[in-house]
Formats: structure tokens, C-alpha cells, sequence
């Protein structure tokens, strides 16, 4: 009964990305059809000398680097102050993980125009209040804008899931240290963070996973610019083979994403797996 | 024991709480007022935050100047559709994986995963390309297709998860009070997997609905759901921030309704059972 599903996922991964192997090792441009030649490792040294790749990789480990930063910290205070009982507490957490269900286009679009616009946006008003200079965002910061658009996004499930574990966490072994005399800042270090270590791995590892991915974000604020500054890897990619038509460029760009997110997933899956036994 | 909490601390964490929860909350609040403001109101400085004259000129106007509702309803095919299709295939490989399972049961299971993992440009090219040769290219058949696929791992782990919680020793009671094969399935085994299969399916279609890159990749005017309609709201000449609102808006709150409701199958769904 697994063969269908089994089938399916076997040729979706197989095929296309047997092909995209194979195109990127010949010279393929849409523009000159009829030109294909076999070009050996052509495409992957032009990729990977291109002084926009080595921009790409470390844009790429920027955004994702700096998500992950205010999401794991972020989160895991949000998670620490959702668990506090308050009035209300069911309430506010519907409100922090509102943003999650928020599709891509819409919170980068809102973001950037009503919330970061340089004139009429909501946090310029904010800083002409205070007496300072309005920040343009996007032109002045462009990558930092997109992290904090993508950290906004993310902040929920990085909440939702410390939460979990936070909430699984035996009460008993917390009031026993307090009894034995260990302070709120012990116990945080001593019992919680350790107890959180497994909830915060997965949570880097599956934000990772995910944020390499990170398209949409890009291609409605800034299309990868100014210059390639905002330009990751998978935009990088998208740009040979839809806007530069490079098939085998492209391919290339490919196959390299996909070694990049294996080193992620390697120890991803190794995590699940030991999980998976108990 | 339970540990007496004061009063004070109380009021501390709620008034921290909601300031917290309302700053986060903000941008999606700051989207439905702006969509029901005129279009000088939207981007009026001092901005208006209630006291305007609220309008509902914007979503007629989304409906009028563009075919909202043909969007929406590919937003509706293209995620219940990939589900619906997503969840005849797995539920059977997840039962077999959860009710006899072999050495191997794991690996696949693992494997499955793996296969999300891949990053989508790794294929975007051939998938681009047998689009165009076989004339899929901004059609909903394709995009459910490519939707089922990517979702496919998803939803056989977790309705993996949730068989497994099933005692297999119910089944065998069953059986031995005489049940036939077709009772069992009706009286038995449906009652405790629906509320399993439920769950996946409402975690699978926020994620379809709210998927972008191939819905903005493979899709142009006629097949493009909600995700990449929005995005056309993206060239500077056509800012015009109330629409915008209103047309996100409405993108927005069905799904907001059901992730809402998700909240706990979403950790189960997206941690792959790694964090419980």
C-alpha cells in the first residue's frame, strides 16, 4: 500500500533532478535553441567564480543567520513569557502566531510599503516623532529590511514550538530545585535551557531548511537588488533560468542549492530518526 | 503542590503579554484598518488609526478592476485539490507503515522526508521546462500537481503519527467479536483516524495556500492563486496601499481562521514528531 506514495515521491525527486544534473553539465541557453552542447563542468566553475555567487552565499548566510538569531532568541522570551500564567494568555498567544499564516507576499508587501515606506510609512511617522531621521529602508538596508520581514514570519514557529517543549517540562523538578535554594537565573541555565537544547536544534535546523528557500520576500521588494545585495542563492538561480534563460547555468546553481540544504538535512534527519525509535 | 502566584507578578505578565502580543500582532491589524480607509486616508501622515471615515470602496474595487474572485477560487482548488489528492495516496502507505511495519518502514519514512528537504530550484529548471513542452504552464492542473508532491512527505508523516497512537489490539478486539472486514473499517478504525486525518488536512491546506515559489513561478494571469495575484501589487506604479489591504485581507482571514485552529498540529506537523 506505500507503492503509490512511494512511486510518486520517487519520480519527483528522481527525474527532475536527474535532469537538472545532466543540463548542467552542457551549454543550454533557451535564446539559442538547437546549440546544446556538452560543456563538462563549464556551467559550475562560471557559477561558483561569478563575483555574484560569493555575494549570493554570503547574502544567503546572512538572512538566514540573522532570522535565525531573532527567531531562536525571540521566540524562545516569547515562549518563556507565554508560559507565565496571565490574563488573557490564550488570547495573546492567537496573536503571535497570527503572523505564521500570513502569506509571503502579503506581510513583504505590507511591510514594505506601509510599515518601512521612507515617507508614509508607519515606522518613518514613528521616528519623526521621536525627533530622528527616518530610516529608508530598503534603500539604506535592504537585506536587513528582508531578514526582519522573514524574522516576523518565522517568530511564531519558533515560539509555538519552544513553547511546547517549555510546557512539557515536569513542574516538579523546578519546584524541587527552587526548594533545594537554586534561584530563577539557576534553574533557567540548569533545567530549562538544558531541557530546551533538542526544541531549539530542531527549530534551527527546520527554519534552515526552509529559509534557504526564501523567494518571495525578494522578487516583490527588491528583485535581488540593489546591485545584488539582496541576492541569495535561490534567487541567484532563479534569475539564470527565468529572466537569463541559462538552462545549464542554472542547473549548476541548482545541484549546488541542493548539496548547500543536504548539509542542513544530513543531521536533520539523523535527529528524527533517533527520535523516531523512542 | 502548586505554587501561589501573586497578584502583582500576575498583572505584570498581562500587561506585558498583551503590549507584546499587540506589537506582533500589529502589521495584520494595521492591513485590515488601511483597507477600509480611502486611498489619501491610507497614506495620510499623521496616520489615521479609527477615527477615519471607514469604506468599503476598496473591496468593490478589488472585485471590480480584477477577476478577485477568479483568484480565490484558484487559491481554493489548488490547496484543497493537492490536499485532497495529497491524502488519498498517504493514507494508505501511512496505515501500512503504522500497522505492519517492516525493517524498512523507517528508512522509507526517513527517505519521504528527505525529499522535502530538497531545496525547489534544485528542479525549478525541468520542472519549468516539461511545463512548457507539455502546455502545463499557468494551469491549475499542474500547480495542484506540484503541490501534492512537495506536501506528499508532509502528510504521510504526519498521518503516520497520528495511526500510530491507534492500539492495534482495538482491531483485534474487534475482529474477535465477529467484526468483518468492512465493520471494522466503518465502526472501528474510521471513528479514531478521522480526527488524525482532519488535523493533516487543515495543515496541509495552510501551507498550500500560502505557498509561493512555483505558485509565482508557474503561474502567470489565468492559474495564478492568491499568493502571486498579490505579488502583481508589487510594481510602483500600481501602490495603492487600501487596495492592497483589502485584497490581502481578504488572502488573509480564512486562513488566519484555520491556523487558529491548527496551532497544535502545526508542531506536530513541522517538527516531524521531533519535538512533542
Amino acid at each position: 500500500m506505500m507503492t503509490p506514495a512511494v512511486v510518486l515521491l520517487l519520480a519527483w525527486m528522481i527525474v527532475p533532478l536527474g535532469m537538472t544534473l545532466y543540463f548542467s553539465l552542457l551549454r543550454y541557453n533557451l535564446l539559442m535553441p538547437g546549440m546544446e552542447e556538452w560543456t563538462g563542468l563549464d556551467n559550475y566553475t562560471y557559477f561558483l567564480t561569478d563575483p555574484a555567487f560569493t555575494a549570493a552565499l554570503v547574502n544567503t548566510l546572512l538572512l538566514v543567520g540573522g532570522v535565525l538569531l531573532i527567531t531562536v532568541v525571540g521566540g524562545l522570551l516569547l515562549a518563556l513569557m507565554l508560559d507565565q500564567p496571565f490574563w488573557g494568555s490564550g488570547l495573546v498567544r492567537l496573536l503571535v502566531i497570527a503572523p505564521f499564516f500570513v502569506m509571503p507576499t502579503v506581510s513583504a508587501l505590507v511591510w514594505k510599503n506601509m510599515l518601512m515606506h521612507p515617507v508614509n510609512g508607519l515606522f518613518a511617522w514613528l521616528a519623526r516623532l521621536f525627533g530622528l531621521r527616518p530610516v529608508d529602508w530598503f534603500a539604506d538596508l535592504p537585506l536587513f529590511s528582508i531578514i526582519l520581514i522573514v524574522a516576523w514570519q518565522w517568530l511564531p514557529f519558533a515560539t509555538l514550538i519552544l513553547l511546547t517543549a517549555l510546557q512539557s517540562l515536569d513542574e516538579e523538578q523546578k519546584e524541587a530545585a527552587e526548594m533545594d535554594g537554586a534561584g530563577a537565573a539557576s534553574r533557567f541555565i540548569y533545567i530549562v535551557l538544558p531541557h530546551l537544547a533538542r526544541a531549539i536544534t530542531v527549530v534551527i535546523l527546520i527554519e534552515t531548511i526552509f529559509l534557504l528557500s526564501v523567494f518571495a520576500e525578494i522578487l516583490v521588494t527588491t528583485n535581488g537588488g540593489p546591485g545584488v545585495q539582496t541576492t541569495t542563492i535561490t534567487y541567484l538561480v532563479y534569475m539564470q533560468a527565468l529572466l537569463q534563460f541559462d538552462v545549464g547555468g542554472a542547473s549548476a546553481g541548482g545541484i549546488i542549492a541542493v548539496i548547500l540544504a543536504n548539509i542542513v538535512a544530513i543531521f536533520l534527519i539523523r535527529l528524527i530518526g533517533r527520535n523516531l525509535d523512542r | 503542590m502548586a505554587r501561589a502566584i501573586s497578584t502583582r507578578r500576575k498583572v505584570t505578565f498581562t500587561i506585558l503579554g498583551w503590549t507584546i502580543g499587540f506589537l506582533i500582532f500589529f502589521p495584520v491589524l494595521w492591513t485590515v484598518l488601511t483597507s477600509f480607509k480611502t486611498e489619501g486616508t491610507a497614506i495620510a501622515t499623521p496616520p489615521q488609526f479609527l477615527f477615519f471615515d471607514w469604506t468599503m470602496e476598496n473591496y468593490v474595487a478589488v472585485q471590480n478592476r480584477s477577476n478577485y474572485m477568479r483568484h480565490m477560487s484558484n487559491s481554493i482548488v489548488i490547496s484543497v485539490g493537492s490536499t485532497l489528492i495529497g491524502l488519498l495516496v498517504a493514507i494508505p502507505a501511512a496505515w501500512a507503515m503504522a500497522f505492519s511495519p517492516t525493517k524498512r518502514t523507517k528508512d522509507v519514512l526517513l527517505w519521504m522526508l528527505s525529499t522535502k528537504m530538497l531545496p525547489a530550484v534544485g528542479v525549478l529548471v525541468p520542472i519549468y521546462l516539461i511545463f512548457r513542452d507539455w502546455g502545463l504552464l499557468d494551469g491549475l492542473a499542474g500547480l495542484t500537481a506540484v503541490l501534492t508532491l512537495i506536501n506528499l512527505p508532509i502528510i504521510v508523516w504526519m498521518l503516520y503519527t497520528y495511526f500510530r497512537e491507534i492500539p492495534g489490539e482495538i482491531l483485534e478486539a474487534a475482529r474477535m467479536d465477529g467484526a468483518s472486514l468492512a465493520k471494522e473499517i466503518v465502526y472501528v478504525l474510521t471513528p479514531m483516524a478521522v480526527p488524525g486525518i482532519a488535523s493533516t488536512m487543515l495543515l496541509n491546506i495552510i501551507l498550500a495556500w500560502n505557498e509561493a515559489f512555483w505558485s509565482l513561478n508557474l503561474t502567470a494571469s489565468r492559474a495564478a492563486p492568491l499568493t502571486a495575484f498579490i505579488a502583481a501589487y508589487s510594481s510602483p506604479e500600481g501602490l495603492f496601499w487600501a487596495k492592497l489591504s483589502a485584497a490581502s485581507t481578504l488572502a488573509i482571514a480564512p486562513i488566519l481562521v484555520l491556523g487558529w485552529f491548527a496551532q497544535r498540529q502545526l508542531v506536530r506537523g513541522l517538527t516531524f514528531g521531533a519535538v512533542k
